[in-house]
């Protein structure tokens, strides 16, 4: 049994106390002792079998003449989860119900369902806006924040109500549309140029002075019929300001100069079609909570 | 049997074929770096998306099942193949049956199949089915070879000159006989055009989705359980010169875990179109699976008795118990997850993934690199291991990355799920989708950092296996060999 290349004694050897007889086996040096089964092993193995039979007398089990043994518990994952849905609807269907006969300032007006539409909408929007728009609704590039005072389409609860329900540029037909034109086409550089840098000028930007009276023309001419005299928007048009430091595309003048010259139009959807009345409602007045409410 | 009596050879001396166990060592240690660079790699990729670069062969997707084929049946199955190859002759006292010739193929085949399911995964050449991902033109190869394994083993077993067969052999076979049926069945498929990679299954709708659980959860329990019990049962009384526990809970431990385990894989299916009768079915044989797993436990870790003192001076016997351990906890950690209402917690979440890899790695890999640091110096004629302390460091290292990764998987899992369903007092769900990612960024990060210490310790078996085969030993080990503290290999037969 013991390989006789050993060298030394192991303390193994030392310590042994008369051995117990092995089976008498020798598989290349390796033996076996035969005790009997671990006490605990073995009630343990009854006790899971019992378990298991005793399950079985409660919850659906083998497949038997009429199908499969029901159980005494009459458990069906189908219906449970159809309860347990309903349930979760009755306890809320009180102040839905509100929401839904509710104009939005009476809900804004209201703490329990402002309350209530605060959370609803805050589960919605992470599930719905917050890929674009981001948690919290601070937005990211080409999706603006919702978090600011400063809309693009106005900030309300009706003008949120009315983005959320139609989107941007969707092709519903009462999407909130908008298109700045291409002036890559329509402007020679020098003037892109130049009025960048008087855009650059009326958010407070560091920008080259001596080309801001010729950007000043470019601008009267060809961007004052829909940002605004002075650059600060035009809501009706969609049409951003530019007088403040929050930007959709960038405020650096590389970014200006290529939204000038070719600008990019984000879309939103219309929810609508993808998301109940109730839903809307609650949406609208969260986004209307994140900070810039008007 | 009166004719392979007649064919038994009457030397005392049996030429043993251990140049075909050689190849197959090199091979576990070789794919097992593979598998733990892999799972680092995407392991990296969730934890940082930008990890995942532009042309789509090496992103995510396409990485995973590379990584998990070369842990199971690259490194897992070299480590299956090469041991029981060698275990066989030795506890039967018969050479190969079919000669040199025929394992030769069966290591290079089983290699080409590696190749031909790893070139097809990053090219987007997949079934989809969990383990099992290879087209059918590998599943065909991968049948030849199997079936060649199993003529080599079965004739070995037949010619054997001991009048019983060891159990650790009952386990290899158990092994190779099962996972014949379950890859043949699995991969039912008629191909779209002889000339095409494209098959369809057989299976389809909530029939495939069993068929492909009955598979994958086999996958675990006669692949990686079955197998390395094998190994076990030959490699842990082997190196603690001790009896084994007892044969009695052998034959009862086998027989139930081998009758228990092929029912288990529904309970990959609760709470899905799966019919109710079936889950029950599914988690109470997986309850009931818990004493037959707990019982190769017992028999490794009872053999130790009388020399428990030598995890003190053989690491290499550390890797082989604590790997049993690992392989306790895991099988008390599946059937609790099995229950139907513990699973609808941890369903989808990575504490899934934390429990695979408390087998595969604590289990799966630990016994594995014990076979290796044993096999090595006997295959090569080496007296011992060429550094132990490099054992030593490998043990604790890849310890502290297995703890590091199961650990925060279990936070992490547990957490996701609790995250998934929780409402707030109005009724609304409290987080979203993207908010739980957001949340468990931390700990994929430690996990990452956890699957780095692993490879760390794969690199360093390497090392040593590598001068242990240029026949160097180390100053301590020379030491250690001189003052009995490990037991010297018996000489080269």
């Amino acid at each position: 049994m013991v390989e006789s290349s050993r060298e030394m004694p192991t303390s193994s050897d030392r310590n042994s106390a008369p051995e117990p007889a092995t089976t008498g086996h020798s598989w290349d040096g390796i033996e076996e002792y035969n005790k009997p089964l671990p006490k605990w092993w073995l009630y343990v193995l009854y006790a899971t079998i019992v378990w298991s039979i005793g399950y079985y007398v409660f919850y659906p089990s083998w497949p038997w003449a009429n199908g499969y043994l029901r159980g005494v518990l009459g458990y069906n994952q189908r219906v449970e989860l159809e309860q347990t849905m309903v349930a979760a609807r009755e306890a809320q269907g009180a102040l839905l119900a509100s929401i839904d006969a509710a104009e939005l300032p009476e809900i804004q007006a209201d703490p329990d369902l402002r309350t209530f539409a605060v959370a609803g909408g805050k589960t919605a929007f992470a599930d719905n806006c917050a890929p674009c728009h981001g948690p919290g609704g601070g937005g990211q590039v080409g999706y603006p924040s919702l978090a600011d005072d400063d809309w693009i389409w106005g900030g309300s609860l009706e003008e949120i109500h009315q983005t959320l329900l139609y989107g941007v540029r969707f092709g519903h037909d009462e999407s909130r549309i908008s298109e700045m034109p291409a002036f890559g086409a329509m402007l020679e550089r020098a003037e892109i140029n130049a009025v960048a840098e008087y855009v650059l000028s009326l958010s407070g930007q560091d920008h080259d002075a001596a080309m801001v009276e010729e950007g000043s023309a470019v601008f009267a001419d060809n961007c004052a019929a829909c940002h605004g005299e002075k650059g600060d928007g035009i809501r009706e048009l969609g049409a951003p300001s530019l007088a403040d430091s929050i930007w959709l595309y960038g405020g650096d003048k590389n970014s200006i100069v290529r939204q000038v010259t070719q600008p990019r139009h984000g879309v939103m959807p219309a929810w609508i079609d993808r998301l109940d009345p109730v839903t809307i409602k609650m949406l609208t007045v969260y986004v209307h909570s994140l900070g810039g409410g008007e | 049997m009166a004719e392979a009596i007649g064919r038994r050879e009457t030397a005392a001396a049996v030429a043993y074929n251990e140049e075909v166990v050689r190849w197959f060592m090199l091979a576990t240690v070789f794919w097992g770096v593979v598998a733990f660079l892999m799972g680092v790699v995407i392991a990296l990729q969730l934890a940082y998306p930008w990890l995942n670069p532009g042309p789509e062969y090496f992103n995510f997707g396409r990485l995973r099942p590379v990584h998990t084929s070369a842990a199971i049946f690259a490194f897992g199955g070299n480590a299956l193949l090469g041991t029981s190859l060698f275990v066989v002759q030795r506890t039967c006292r018969a050479s190969l049956f079919g000669g040199p010739g025929l394992a030769a193929f069966l290591f290079w085949g089983y290699q080409f199949f590696i190749l031909l399911a790893a070139s097809g995964y990053v090219l987007g050449i997949t079934q989809s089915r969990e383990y099992a991902e290879p087209e059918w033109y590998a599943d065909l190869w991968l049948t030849i070879i199997w079936v060649t394994y199993l003529v080599i083993y079965l004739g070995t077993i037949i010619r054997r000159r001991e009048p019983h067969i060891y159990v650790a052999n009952w386990f290899y076979l158990a092994f190779i006989v099962t996972i014949a049926m379950l890859h043949i069945v699995n991969n039912l498929a008629v191909p779209v055009s002889i000339f095409g990679t494209k098959s369809y299954s057989a299976f389809s709708g909530v029939q495939d989705a069993l068929t492909q659980w009955w598979y994958g959860h086999n996958a675990v329990g006669f692949f990686l359980t079955a197998g390395f019990l094998g190994i076990m049962y030959y490699f842990i009384p082997k190196r603690a010169d001790r009896p084994v526990y007892s044969y009695r809970l052998s034959i009862v431990h086998f027989w139930s875990l081998i009758f228990l385990y092929i029912w288990a894989g529904p309970h990959h299916l609760h709470y899905t179109a799966l019919p109710e009768w079936t889950q029950t079915l599914g988690m109470t044989f997986s309850v009931m699976l818990w004493m037959p797993s707990w019982g190769g436990m017992i028999n490794g870790l009872m053999t130790l008795s009388g020399a428990w003192d030598k995890l003190r001076t053989d690491p290499v016997l550390r890797f082989l118990v604590v790997s049993v351990g690992f392989y306790g906890m895991s099988t008390f950690e599946g059937p609790v997850m099995s229950i139907r209402a513990v699973n609808g917690l941890s369903h989808y979440t990575d504490w899934t993934i934390g429990h695979v890899h408390s087998g595969a790695l604590g289990w799966v890999a630990f016994i594995s690199f014990g076979a290796v640091y044993h096999l090595v110096p006997r295959l090569w004629n080496q007296r011992e291991l060429y550094s132990l302390k490099l054992v030593s460091y490998h043990f604790w290292i890849s310890t502290i990355g297995i703890v590091l990764y199961i650990t925060s998987m279990w936070i992490s899992g547990i957490m996701q799920g609790l995250m998934w369903r929780a409402y707030d007092h109005l009724g609304f769900l409290q987080y979203s989708f993207v908010e739980t990612v957001e949340a468990m960024h931390p700990f994929y990060v430690v996990r990452a950092l956890g699957g780095v210490l692993f490879l760390i310790g794969s690199l360093i078996m390497v090392y040593n296996v590598w001068r242990t085969i240029r026949g160097d030993v180390s100053v301590e080990t020379r030491e250690a060999l001189r003052q009995g503290a490990v037991a010297a290999p018996a000489p080269a037969e």
